[in-house]
């Protein structure tokens, strides 16, 4: 674990990056996170995504992986692609500041 | 965190149940960690392209200890789809989707489908007994250019 400021706040973050306690978690933090992911700026979509994988880690306990998220979240796979290309339910999650989902598909 | 894997290439060979999904969970599976995919299908591998073999793709019953039952019983007609329905049916209840919507999934994530091209010409097909997901029919030489610089994975 380690700690890092980001958006001017002092988060601490697993050794991939992930938000350890997702009540740390803002809207700057998820800017800064995206443009870490190469992500330029987040779009409506974006944040559509981001905050639907925020709602489920609350109901959940957990984000979902790709398939589940394409199902429920409206956003066809495809597009979720192009939207976070270095993988959708991982880099959302992220983002999001919520752990990584662990499905296998 | 040691060295990240940046691009796979899997190779599908057999055209069981067995054979072909973890070749399609392995190659999602990477696209869904930002991991750039291909997927080569090639001799009975084919099966799991072609568009109307792709729904009928069943479980070894004979010579197949993974089934725990005799090989004497795998004989019997109808029994590898027995086999296949009930596998099917966990695989439902366990959100795992069918071949058909798997190979569009799969293309979807922008992974790469081809099917190689001296097995097509072995078993007399064409591009069009292929579904549209199947980029190209390459040779064995194009493949290793796409896997450059990757990792192979022989299934």
């Amino acid at each position: 674990m380690t700690t890092d400021t980001i958006a001017g706040v002092d988060v601490d973050l697993d050794e991939e990056g992930f938000l350890v306690d997702p009540g740390q978690w803002t809207e700057d933090i998820a800017i800064e996170l995206a443009h870490r992911e190469g992500i330029a700026s987040l779009t409506d979509r974006h944040w559509q995504v981001i905050r639907f994988m925020r709602d489920e880690y609350r109901a959940k306990g957990t984000g979902p992986p790709v398939r589940a998220l394409a199902r429920t979240s409206g956003v066809p796979i495809k597009e979720l692609y192009e939207l976070f290309p270095k993988g959708p339910a991982k880099i959302a999650a992220k983002i999001a500041g919520i752990p990584k989902p662990r499905g296998c598909i | 965190m040691g060295e990240r894997i940046e691009k796979v290439s899997i190779i599908v060979s057999k055209g069981s149940l067995e054979g072909v999904y973890p070749g399609l969970i392995m190659a999602n599976g990477a696209r869904a960690e930002g991991i750039e995919a291909n997927l080569f299908f090639t001799f009975f591998g084919l099966d799991a392209i072609h568009r109307r073999r792709l729904d009928h793709i069943k479980v070894a019953a004979v010579g197949n200890p993974g089934m725990h039952m005799a090989s004497l019983l795998g004989v019997l007609p109808g029994m590898s789809a027995i086999a296949t329905h009930m596998i099917q049916k966990k695989m439902d209840a366990n959100d795992i989707p069918g071949i058909p919507e798997f190979m569009e999934m799969i293309a979807d994530t922008g992974c790469g489908i081809y099917a190689c091209k001296s097995s097509v010409y072995l078993f007399g097909f064409t591009k069009d007994d292929f579904i549209d997901q199947v980029k190209d029919i390459i040779t064995v030489g194009e493949f290793y250019e796409k896997a450059a610089g990757g990792e192979i994975i022989f299934t």
